[in-house]
């Protein structure tokens, strides 16, 4: 059974429907990508898995409902989700953001803080820094490194790569790749840059206003160059 | 003109003559001086919705210039015996100054940080009349009485003569407040409809858009304080007319708050509301008169009323009227 | 000297209730990101129900106790039920609304105690005596008063800097969206944080209707300007800062007047005008006040 599994899932902004019986699914270690253009819905998708827009259809998390949960139990459910712009306390320290990703963990910080700075090694030196003062692609990262605190079963990462430069996206991912494949952390990312997270991802969606138009291995879809030209610009 | 425009006018051009007809039936059923103090309201929530409800910077100090106002026709009739007429718009001009001190630093505060200033202002302008240092202008805490002063029309309040009849002091007041309060309201109205008026909702909206557009933030929001001050500052000084004395127990903080919940009501940034507003304030005190005597009942409904139009009914009785008034006109044109 | 030793220490025992509600007000602000206008009225309310159990019967410092708790629920309360709904919203709105319980609880106040003349806490359960310290005398109350507030202020900096909970009540004001995804429940902290700021108010209103009899209604009115000045002063989102505020501001007002026996001025009058003063200062020169923090943003 997948670990993530959306069915039939539409998404509202008040009276606006962003999504339209979206479904797709996501195994326990894989590495997913959703793709497509501006509005076509990719954040939307995260966003109802965490809670944050208003949604029906069916979300299963191990083949447990948790369509319309609130975001705060959907993170308690082993979910950690980096939202678009980072979400990270701007005002608060580096150790503090850090302390607050482990908020949900029983037995506390350190743990997590150990596996964070293996990653992140940098990190340490900057902890008593605003994180609002570091750079984007810092900022990225302490996103990231935030999300892991909580030891999740399933990461959600959103435009990761947005308003960075190449060669910090590329550390990211390779970050996010090595995640996957020595702890075996489940990642759904989602992405404008098309080639990058199909080279990251074993599979992909991609959608189109608000609809799945196309999903497959996601070598294939990099190879298919009719697809790569209507769908993923290059 | 389209259609839409040329049924606005006449809507407009009606109610304007509903309310002037109104003005003269309703001494049958208010008295006077209430109705006087309504007026008074009106103007004061005028000039708030401007500051407020158009441009979008909370002020709880409108008290303070309603004060000033006041106390300059206070002194300029009693002590200087200026006829008290002629007073009304110097005292709007004092205050409208006043105002425009209080908009410059205010440019550099917002929202919240705004409201305490502004309210620190209303708060501190009470004991400021107290003060003894100002005592040979304004009286310290004794009222300044107008009641025998030659320079006040009706001066011991006398029947006055107006266009040849002769009505009583109070009559006079009344029609005198109602005639500033619509000429006011229609200089607000030019003032909103024009560049003005576009600059304040722009403003309100979003300060980055407008400063992209050209619009010079700064100038307009004094503006707009020194405009929203000057008005309180006539209806201040109609107040002091009305009652024929001034003191500092007519314009306490309070009375800042007050004003608050009439724009609230009214509707921010609608002028029709405004009506609305006015009487709400100066009538709910009677009407809850009848449920109990006992002292802060009225404050227990203001407040009440306050919270629950923000929950309910943020858009105020003119924001409920529109919504009404939209559904059905939209009915009328899916015909055509 | 021993002249401007009294009126330092005068300076002290006001300036401690200051801070006290000026705590209640930062506390709100840091968990909240609302100015609550409503703060002194609240504390009064709940000062006239310490004084309705005392009149029951009660013990005084049982009443104490209880008020406090109660307070808290009330506070915890208003959050869930009136202020909820529009957190979030434009900053206008959530001004209104904790004016128009600014009123309401200020009519609610005068509706069901009326005006009379009451002290409270009746026969005097603080202790009346003075030390004598070189010349100046300092009452056993006010030292309590500055105590118990001193106390508070380490209490809350220890909750707010080092503990979960804490962070998490900082996370809530700050971003709420953020903290929900890492699993704060948003709500409760909210609630949590206007229900310790009401406790704190109880514990001010108390304090004043002790420190400056009799009590009635409309006692904290001057007070919430003191308060917000103090707050002001020492920086919106600091408790520490409150605390500074208030005692430096009690010392300031009183020593201002009492010195201006040498300028002429008749500033006693003015203790309202120089806290605006005060505010309006403070706002436009740093507006993080002395021990806030200039926050940076990179854009």
């Amino acid at each position: 059974m997948p670990l993530l599994e959306l069915d039939g899932v539409d998404a509202r902004y008040g009276p606006v429907q962003v999504l339209h019986g979206v479904s797709l699914d996501v195994g326990e270690g894989e590495v997913v990508a959703v793709l497509g253009g501006n509005g076509a819905g990719k954040t939307t998708t995260l966003r109802a898995i965490s809670g944050l827009v208003a949604q029906s259809g069916e979300i299963r998390l191990d083949g447990e409902r948790i369509g319309g949960s609130a975001p705060e139990r959907v993170a308690r459910l082993g979910i950690a989700h980096v939202p678009e712009g980072r979400g990270i306390f701007g005002e608060l320290s580096v150790l503090d953001n850090l302390r607050l990703g482990a908020y949900l963990r029983r037995n506390g910080f350190a743990p997590g803080y150990e596996r964070v700075r293996g990653y992140f090694p940098w990190l340490e030196e900057r902890r008593d820094q605003q994180a609002g003062t570091l750079s984007g692609g810092e900022q990225q990262m302490l996103a990231l490194a935030r999300a892991l605190m909580a030891r999740p079963r399933l990461l959600l990462l959103d435009e990761p790569s947005l308003g960075l430069a190449p060669i910090i996206v590329r550390e990211l991912f390779r970050i996010v790749g090595e995640l996957n494949e020595k702890e075996g952390l489940t990642v759904l990312v989602v992405e404008q840059n098309a080639k990058l997270a199909l080279r990251s991802s074993s599979r992909a969606y991609v959608l189109e206003a608000g609809r799945v138009a196309l999903e497959g291995p996601s070598g294939e879809l990099a190879e298919n160059e009719s697809v790569r030209k209507a769908y993923l610009g290059y | 003109m389209s259609r839409l425009a040329a049924v606005r006018g006449v809507a407009t051009a009606l109610a304007l003559a509903a309310g002037v007809v109104a003005i003269f039936l309703a001494p049958r059923w208010v008295s006077d001086i209430k109705l006087a103090q309504m007026g008074v309201y009106f103007i004061a929530l005028l000039g708030l919705n401007i500051v407020t409800g158009y441009t979008g910077q909370i002020s709880l100090g409108h008290s303070a210039f309603m004060a000033i106002g006041g106390y300059t026709t206070a002194i300029l009739v009693a002590d200087h015996g200026v006829r008290d007429l002629w007073t009304i718009p110097l005292a709007g001009l004092v205050a409208g100054v006043a105002g425009f001190l209080v908009g410059l630093p205010a440019l550099r505060l917002s929202g919240l940080y705004l409201a305490l200033a502004t309210f620190g202002l209303a708060v501190a302008m009470p004991d400021l009349l107290r003060w003894d240092k100002l005592e040979s202008l304004t009286k310290g805490g004794q009222a300044i009485q107008l009641f025998n002063s030659p320079a006040l029309t009706g001066k011991g309040f006398e029947n006055v003569d107006l266009l040849g009849h002769s009505v009583t002091f109070t009559r006079a007041v009344d029609y005198l407040t109602w005639t500033v309060a619509i000429v006011l309201l229609v200089v607000a109205w030019l003032l909103l409809r024009g560049a003005p008026g576009r600059a304040f909702r722009a403003v309100r909206d979003s300060e980055v858009a407008a400063i992209s557009s050209g619009v010079n933030i700064a100038a307009y929001k004094t503006l707009a304080f020194a405009i929203s001050a000057a008005y309180a500052g006539i209806a201040g000084s109609l107040l002091v007319i009305a009652v024929a004395f001034a003191d500092p127990q007519s314009f306490p903080a309070k009375l800042s708050l007050t004003l608050l919940v009439g724009v609230v009501v009214a509707g921010l940034g609608s002028l029709w509301g405004v009506v609305a507003g006015a009487a709400f304030i100066q009538f709910l005190p009677d009407v809850a008169v009848h449920f109990s005597k006992a002292q802060g009942v009225p404050d227990t409904v203001y407040g009440a009323a306050l919270i629950l139009i923000v929950l309910v009914l943020p858009t105020g009785v003119a924001g409920g009227l529109h919504r009404a008034l939209t559904s059905l006109t939209s009915r009328l044109y899916t015909r055509s | 000297m021993t002249e401007f030793a009294q009126q330092v220490v005068a300076g002290l025992a006001s300036g401690s209730i200051y801070a006290t509600l000026a705590l209640a007000i930062v506390i709100i602000y840091r968990s909240t990101g609302v100015v609550n206008f409503a703060q002194g009225e609240l504390a009064t309310f709940t000062t006239f129900i310490a004084w309705t159990l005392v009149d029951h019967g009660v013990g005084y410092w049982g009443a104490f106790a209880l008020t406090v708790l109660i307070a808290f629920a009330a506070g915890v309360a208003l959050e869930r039920v009136v202020v909820r709904p529009v957190e979030g919203g434009p900053v206008l709105t959530v001004v209104m609304l904790t004016i128009g319980l600014f009123i309401l609880l200020g009519g609610l106040s005068n509706w069901i105690w009326k005006a009379e003349v009451r002290s409270f806490p009746p026969n005097r359960p603080f202790p009346t005596s003075t030390w004598d310290l070189g010349g100046v005398a300092i009452s056993k109350q006010d030292l309590g008063i500055l105590g118990v507030t001193l106390g508070l202020v380490v209490l809350l900096y220890l909750l707010f800097q080092y503990t979960k909970l804490g962070l998490a009540l900082r996370a809530a004001a700050l971003n709420p969206a953020a903290s929900r995804l890492v699993g704060v429940r948003v709500g409760w902290m909210l609630a949590l944080g206007w229900g310790l700021a009401a406790a704190i108010g109880a514990v001010a209103g108390l304090f004043t209707a002790a420190a400056s009899p009799p009590l009635d209604p409309n006692m904290m009115r001057p007070i919430l300007i003191y308060a917000f000045a103090a707050a002001v002063l020492g920086g919106l989102e600091s408790p520490i800062g409150a605390i500074v505020g208030g005692l430096a501001l009690g010392v300031l007002l009183n020593l201002v007047v009492t010195y201006d026996t040498h300028l002429h001025l008749e500033l006693d009058r003015l203790r309202l005008p120089i806290a605006f003063l005060v505010i309006l200062t403070v706002l436009l020169v740093r507006p993080a006040g002395l021990l806030g923090r200039a926050v940076v943003r990179r854009v």
